[in-house]
């Protein structure tokens, strides 16, 4: 068999050298042919390609970030404190060998490497803060993909406004017997699926800053965030917070057996109270007194210039896709709706269309802008957006956010705009394109759609073409041994 | 290579029958052989950052029974290894395996990458058994210092 190892340490002269000798006897010892590439100060040259495409499984014996981890996708990957490869070589050796027989999926280096650590020295701070949104969206995305195709499948099964009316878990028979059963039940779990979106955003953005001891505080203020309504905006600013107060938590240097209980008590409890306090008492208030303040704003609008009425609605749906702006609008269109005002509800439907829609149109017309994660995105986002679940957006709105949401709220504008201009009308509160028939004025709602998706597109393709980010993540220099201390073996 | 080498472990750097005391006392007594060598300026700096790194770590003891602490330090005048035997060991925090032998390695803040290799080339050598055993029965510095000449050059 044969491997590849990538060892370091923090200071990469004598732990990093240590593990690769022996991973180096170890594997012969066996019978394998390994290749190890030593990070750090004595770092001779790395991995070959070609190296890298023979090898059966990756061994990562590191006390710090791996750099440039992304070679190894798709690799059946190990990965151990640099101590145990010393210690017990031979064992790591084995579970290489193990997991290149027998890898599950998870066990692989992810093409969307986590990039938690691979933030370079020195990386200004806006720099330092779009890697953590990365590996935070990198976890969230299977949610948003998984809970936005089962949602939409569920719509189109089950029919999207008699879907969302069924309470109770249908049983077996139900399913088997009605399509508005089984449609039931794929919504009901893809919204279960979008109700961790959130909570996995904000955990692992604090994952990212801080490794594992971020998760439990992390994945907590998500939950609270989507608690207060402050939908994935929340989500980012509770994942941030939750890592600087683990970091703070982290300044505090113990010896023995105290350091074990840093770990293990320490920065969950603490970590969790604190960051949770912070979000509910001081975040709390203002984002439930804004959106009522936005709610009553829109109603005194109510019966004022229509085209006005869809610019505002439509950039507020795109603003933060089910946050408090975005949950004002919506509530504001299904207000209407009841009123018997069917054409501010149509507009806000085809505003929350055009955010998935015109990002998917932009990964096709311009890949290289996009990451490889966003462009396999891109391509679920098309039916996300059809279906109205402006979620789809949000994996490259929270990983690039002053770019991607102004770029979002133009083209919904536009859409919004439109489609009061026609004076399109919908009698339903939500489905996508599985409503169509409730939909009166189809040509101009069809205009306001296409028109609102080219212009979120160009913006979004302008905005990242001229205001490219400075560094690119993959070309880090040297791992930051920030975080990398506390993963356990 | 080898010039560096020469320069890197000397008998006056090597420290046989240490008494078994804690991490902390090991390496302040291996740091005083580099203060009496004329390569340490400030030994309390030093000492401080190799005691940071074992805490970072969770120390830098091995279950082979060796250590080896090390920090890059601008009071450090010349890349050096300090070697320490003591019987009976000491806790540099490896699970039920106390350190006997313990290289203290001190590098300048701006080491070149020569002396990084050898010192790398030393820590490479100290997983081999043979080795270690050399050293463990070497019966002056003289000897110690031969055998990891004779080992890394």
């Amino acid at each position: 068999m044969k491997l590849v190892a990538v060892t370091a340490c923090p200071t990469g002269i004598a732990h990093s050298a240590m593990a690769a000798e022996s991973l180096e006897v170890a594997a012969r010892a066996a019978g394998h042919d390994i290749e190890v590439e030593i990070q750090g100060a004595a770092g001779g040259p790395g991995l070959s390609p070609a190296s890298i495409a023979e090898a059966d499984a990756v061994i990562f014996a590191v006390d710090a970030g791996v750099r440039d981890r992304e070679r190894f996708a798709g690799l059946p990957a190990v990965e151990v404190r640099t101590r145990r490869a010393i210690d017990r070589p031979g064992e790591v050796v084995e579970q290489a060998v193990h997991a290149a027989a027998s890898a599950p999926a998870g066990l692989r280096v992810p093409a969307t490497a986590p990039m938690q650590w691979a933030a370079p020295v020195g990386a200004s701070k806006p720099e330092q803060l779009r890697i953590w949104l990365m590996t935070g969206v990198s976890y969230m995305l299977p949610f948003v993909v998984a809970g936005g195709i089962l949602i939409a499948l569920g719509f189109s099964i089950g029919g999207a406004t008699r879907v969302t009316a069924v309470k109770d878990f249908p049983v077996i028979a139900d399913v088997l017997s009605s399509k508005l059963q089984l449609g039931a039940l794929l919504f009901m779990i893809g919204k279960t699926a979008f109700s961790m979106m959130v909570p996995i955003l904000a955990g692992y953005i604090a994952f990212g800053m801080v490794d594992r001891p971020g998760i439990a505080p992390g994945v907590v203020a998500g939950l609270i965030a989507t608690q207060l309504n402050a939908g994935f905006l929340g989500g980012i600013v509770g994942g941030v917070v939750a890592g600087l107060v683990v970091m703070a938590l982290m300044r505090v240097r113990v010896r023995g057996p105290l350091a074990k209980m840093m770990t293990v008590i320490v920065y969950p409890v603490v970590g969790t109270l604190v960051t949770g306090a912070l979000l509910i008492l001081v975040v709390g208030h203002p984002i439930a007194s804004a959106q009522s303040g936005l709610t009553n704003w829109l109603t005194s609008l109510q019966g004022s210039n229509a085209v006005l009425l869809g610019i505002i609605v439509g950039a507020m749906m795109a603003f933060d896709m089910g946050g408090p702006v975005n949950k004002a609008a919506y509530a504001f269109g299904l207000a209407s709706l009841q009123s018997g005002n069917y054409a501010v509800m149509a507009a806000v439907m085809i505003a929350g269309m055009t955010p998935p829609l015109g990002l998917a149109l932009a990964t096709l017309l311009r890949p290289a802008r996009f990451t490889e994660a966003e462009r396999e995105s891109g391509k679920a986002a098309w039916l996300l957006g059809l279906s109205f679940i402006t979620e789809g957006a949000i994996p490259f709105a929270a990983a690039d956010p002053l770019r991607v949401i102004p770029s979002l709220m133009t083209g919904s504008a536009v859409a919004g705009a439109l489609s009061m201009a026609f004076d399109a009308q919908l009698r339903a509160p939500h489905g996508g394109i599985f409503v169509v028939g409730l939909i009166h004025g189809k040509f101009g709602y069809l205009v306001a759609g296409v028109a609102g998706t080219a212009v979120t597109a160009a913006c979004v393709l302008a905005l990242k073409t001229f205001h490219r980010p400075t560094v690119d993540i993959t070309e880090a220099s040297v791992p930051a041994p920030v975080a990398g201390v506390l993963t356990n073996a | 290579m080898t010039v560096a080498l020469d320069s890197l472990v000397t008998t006056e750097l090597v420290a046989l029958d240490l008494p078994a005391t804690d991490c902390r006392s090991t390496i302040e007594a291996l740091a005083d052989k580099l203060v009496a060598a004329g390569r340490l300026t400030d030994r309390a700096g030093f000492v401080a950052a190799v005691l940071a790194r074992e805490e970072e770590t969770g120390g830098t003891g091995m279950e082979s029974g060796i250590a080896i602490p090390h920090a890059k330090h601008a009071g450090v005048t010349e890349p050096s290894v300090v070697v320490g035997r003591i019987a009976g060991g000491v806790d540099f925090g490896a699970e039920d395996a106390p350190a006997d032998l313990v290289f203290l390695i001190a590098a300048p803040a701006g080491a070149d990458d020569v002396h990084v290799t050898v010192l790398s080339t030393l820590a490479r050598r100290l997983v081999h058994e043979s080795f270690r055993t050399a050293l463990r029965q070497a019966p002056d510095p003289e000897a110690i210092v031969t055998t990891i000449r004779g080992e890394i050059a």
